[in-house]
C-alpha cells in the first residue's frame, strides 16, 4: 500500500495518535454506555471522526487522503476501541473498501471514489456474508447477470455493517457459474443513497439486534433485479472478487485484532483501578493475591497480542503478505480480548454486572471480535494451511 | 486580520512535577501547549475566518527550543510561531516574561490583534497580559468571553461574577480571554502533519534588543502545600435536607 514517507515518522504519529485519545476521552468515553443502551446511531462522533480526517489515514495524497501506514491505521483502532468498540466499527468496511480500490481500482473508479471517500464524504460498507454463507465465502448465491451497459443484480446479503449510512458499499457477487467457485466471483461497487432503506431494486432491511456492537447498524440487503453500472465492476475484470476480497479481509482481521487489544486495554485499566479502591477483608482487592494475579495475566497477554498485532500490519506495510500473521493476531487478540473481560467482570464482581460500569458492555462486544471477520475455528484452518504451506515436506 | 496569540508551553499537568532549587517549576521535561491557552488560539481562529484572511502568528517562551505546545497550535490552524528560548531566561519573572513577549509581538509584524489567556495553569500569576498591553501601548481588555471585530474596533463581552461588561477598543489592542468559553478544535490529522513544516523562528533574547543579566526583582523564599481539603459537612435526610443544600448554595452564590 503507498505510504507517504514524510508522514509517519514516529514523532508524527505519536501526535496523530495522542489526538485520537484525547477525542476518544471527551467525545467518545463519556457517551458510549447511553448510545450503546438505546443502539442508536452517534452521528456526533461520526462527524468529529470525519473532522480529524480518519477516513482518509490510508488513502494515498494525491487522492486527498493521507497517505499514513497500517502501524498508525491500527493504532487508532485500537484508541477508538478503548472508549467504545462500535465507533472502529465505522473505519473498518470503509477503509477496507478504500483498500480494495486503491489495489484493485481502475483510475476512473480511484478518481471516481477515493476523493469523496478519503473526505468522509461519503461512506463505505462491505458485503461478503449471506443468509447460508459466512466464513465459507464461496457459498455465495447472489447473482449478477450483465444484460447492456449494466449488471442485474438478486440475491440476499447478510451483515452488512454500516449498511444504511453507506454511500458506496463493495459486494461480492457471483458472475458466473464455474469450477472452482470462486472463479466465477466478481466485486460490484454499489452505490445508493446514504440512508436510504428502498433505492430502485434494493431494499435495506431493519437493524439486525445483537449482543453487542450496538450504535452502528448492521442491516440485510434484499437485491431485486437492482441494476448496477458495468463500470461499477471493480478493475473491469469479472472473475477476480474472490482473490480481492480476501485481500481485504487480511486487513479487517487487523482491525479486528487492534479492537481486541483496545477493548482488553479499556477492561484491564477499569480493573486495575477497581481493585485498588475496592476493599474487602480489611484490604484493597488489588492486595489479594488472587486479584494481583489476574491483574498479572492480563497485562502478559495484552501486551502479547499488541505485539502479534503490530508484527502483522509492519509486514503489510513493508509490502508483504500477512494472512498468517493477521490470522495469529487475531485470534489471540480476540480469545485474549474475551479472557481479560471476564476477569474483568469478576474483578468488579456485582459491579461488573451493573450498567453502572462499563464491564458488562465490554463483555457483551468482547464476542464480536471472536465470531467476526471469520471465527476462530477458521483463523486456526487459515494459520494451518498457510503453516503447512510454509513448512512443506 | 493578523493576530498575535500567547501561548504558554508547561509540564503536563497530569504528570508529576519537580521544583528547581529556586522554588520555580523544573521545565526540563516534554512540555505542552497550556490547555488555557487553547481557548485563545481557537478565538483567534474564528476570529481569522470569519474576517476572511490575515495570520494568526503565535509567541512563547519556553526553555530547551521546546516546540511541542507550539506545534499543537499551529495543528489547530496557526501559520507560524515566534518562540524566545534563553538559558538566561530561566526563572524569570512575570514583568520580564512580560518584556520578552511584548518585544517578541513586535518582531511579529503588523498585528491588529494581541490575545493571551487570563492566567497560566502552572503560574497562575495572571499579570502578564496587562502589563504586554502597558508595554506596548495597548489597551487591555480582561475575562473575555466573547469577542466581535467591528470596523477598526473590538466589541468585547468582559465575564463578570454578575454576567457581563459590554467594552469597545480600538484596535489594536491586548485581550486575555476565560479559559472554557469556546470549544478547541481538535487538531485535523492533516493540520498535525502540516504543522511540522509550519515556519518557528527560534530566537533567544540578545534577537530582542534585550538584556536580561541584570536579573529581575522577584524571588521565590518558600513554597508550601496547598492545605488539605477540610472534611464537607454531611446532612442526614430528615425528608426536608433539600433546604439545606438550597441555603448552602445560596450562600455560595452559586444559585
Amino acid at each position: 500500500m503507498p505510504v507517504n514517507p514524510d508522514s509517519t515518522t514516529d514523532e508524527i504519529r505519536e501526535e496523530l495518535i495522542d489526538t485520537v485519545r484525547r477525542f476518544t476521552a471527551r467525545k467518545i468515553t463519556p457517551i458510549a454506555s447511553d448510545f450503546d443502551a438505546a443502539d442508536e446511531y452517534p452521528a456526533e462522533i461520526v462527524a468529529g471522526m470525519k473532522d480529524l480526517g480518519l477516513f482518509g489515514i490510508t488513502v494515498p495524497p494525491a487522492y486527498g487522503g493521507l497517505g499514513l501506514d497500517l502501524v498508525t491505521y491500527a493504532r487508532v483502532v485500537e484508541e477508538l476501541s478503548y472508549g467504545w468498540m462500535s465507533v472502529s466499527g465505522f473505519l473498518n468496511t470503509h477503509f477496507m473498501a478504500c483498500f480494495l480500490l486503491m489495489e484493485f481500482g481502475t483510475p476512473e473508479q480511484k478518481t471516481h471514489w477515493l476523493p469523496r471517500l478519503a473526505s468522509g464524504e461519503i461512506r463505505a460498507a462491505y458485503s461478503l456474508s449471506e443468509p447460508d454463507a459466512g466464513s465459507d465465502v464461496q457459498a455465495i448465491r447472489t447473482k449478477a447477470m450483465q444484460t447492456g451497459q449494466s449488471y442485474e443484480v438478486n440475491g440476499t446479503k447478510m451483515w452488512l455493517s454500516n449498511g444504511l449510512h453507506a454511500g458506496l458499499v463493495v459486494t461480492l457477487v457471483k458472475t458466473a457459474d464455474t469450477d472452482p467457485r470462486h472463479k466465477g466471483m466478481s466485486v460490484l461497487l454499489v452505490e445508493k443513497p446514504p440512508g436510504a432503506t428502498h433505492f430502485e431494486g434494493l431494499t435495506v432491511s431493519k437493524k439486525i439486534r445483537k449482543l453487542g456492537y450496538r450504535g452502528l447498524e448492521t442491516v440485510e440487503f434484499i437485491f431485486d433485479q437492482h441494476s448496477v453500472p458495468v463500470a461499477n465492476l471493480l478493475g473491469g475484470k469479472e472473475g477476480h472478487g474472490f482473490r480481492q476480497m480476501m485481500a481485504a479481509v487480511e486487513l479487517g482481521r487487523s482491525n479486528i485484532a487492534a479492537r481486541a487489544v483496545g477493548v482488553a486495554r479499556r477492561a484491564f485499566d477499569e480493573s486495575i483501578r477497581y481493585a485498588q479502591q475496592r476493599k474487602a477483608f480489611g484490604q484493597v482487592i488489588a492486595h489479594h493475591q488472587a486479584i494481583a494475579h489476574k491483574l498479572a495475566d492480563m497485562s502478559t497477554k495484552i501486551a502479547a497480542a499488541r505485539l502479534l498485532l503490530y508484527d502483522a500490519v509492519q509486514k503489510k506495510d513493508r509490502g508483504e503478505r500477512c494472512d498468517l500473521e493477521a490470522g495469529q493476531a487475531k485470534l489471540f487478540a480476540s480469545e485474549t480480548c474475551w479472557e481479560v473481560v471476564q476477569e474483568a467482570m469478576r474483578i468488579h464482581g456485582g459491579n461488573g454486572y451493573s450498567a453502572e460500569y462499563p464491564i458488562e458492555r465490554l463483555y457483551r462486544d468482547a464476542p464480536l471480535m471472536i465470531v467476526g471477520e471469520g471465527t476462530n475455528e477458521i483463523q486456526k484452518n487459515v494459520i494451518a494451511k498457510r503453516l503447512l504451506e510454509r513448512h512443506a515436506l | 486580520m493578523n493576530i498575535v496569540v500567547l501561548v504558554k508551553q508547561i509540564p503536563d499537568p497530569a504528570g508529576p512535577s519537580e521544583l528547581e532549587d529556586d522554588y520555580t517549576l523544573d521545565r526540563n521535561c516534554k512540555l505542552i501547549l497550556d490547555e488555557s491557552d487553547s481557548y485563545g488560539v481557537e478565538i483567534a481562529l474564528q476570529l481569522r475566518e470569519t474576517s476572511g484572511g490575515g495570520e494568526v502568528t503565535l509567541v512563547s517562551m519556553a526553555p530547551n527550543k521546546e516546540v511541542s505546545g507550539i506545534r499543537t497550535a499551529l495543528a489547530m490552524g496557526a501559520e507560524k510561531a515566534i518562540l524566545v528560548t534563553d538559558d538566561a531566561l530561566s526563572g524569570a519573572d512575570a514583568l520580564t516574561t512580560a518584556k520578552v513577549l511584548a518585544k517578541a509581538i513586535e518582531r511579529a509584524g503588523d498585528y491588529d490583534l494581541v490575545i493571551g489567556a487570563t492566567e497560566s495553569t502552572d503560574g497562575y500569576v495572571g499579570t502578564v497580559p496587562a502589563a504586554i498591553a502597558e508595554l506596548l501601548g495597548l489597551p487591555s481588555v480582561t475575562f473575555a468571553k466573547k469577542i466581535e471585530v467591528q470596523e477598526g474596533k473590538i466589541v468585547v463581552q468582559r465575564q463578570t461574577e454578575a454576567g457581563y461588561d459590554l467594552i469597545e477598543a480600538p484596535l489594536p489592542a491586548m485581550i486575555s480571554v476565560t479559559a472554557g468559553v469556546v470549544e478547541p478544535r481538535y487538531p485535523s490529522f492533516k493540520g498535525i502533519m502540516a504543522a511540522k513544516k509550519k515556519p518557528c523562528d527560534i530566537i533567544g533574547v540578545s534577537d530582542l534588543g534585550l538584556d536580561v543579566s541584570a536579573g529581575w526583582g522577584q524571588e521565590i523564599l518558600s513554597v508550601e502545600d496547598a492545605p488539605a481539603r477540610a472534611a464537607g459537612e454531611k446532612i442526614e435526610d430528615d425528608g426536608e435536607s433539600y433546604l439545606k443544600i438550597v441555603e448552602f448554595l445560596e450562600n455560595k452564590k452559586i444559585i
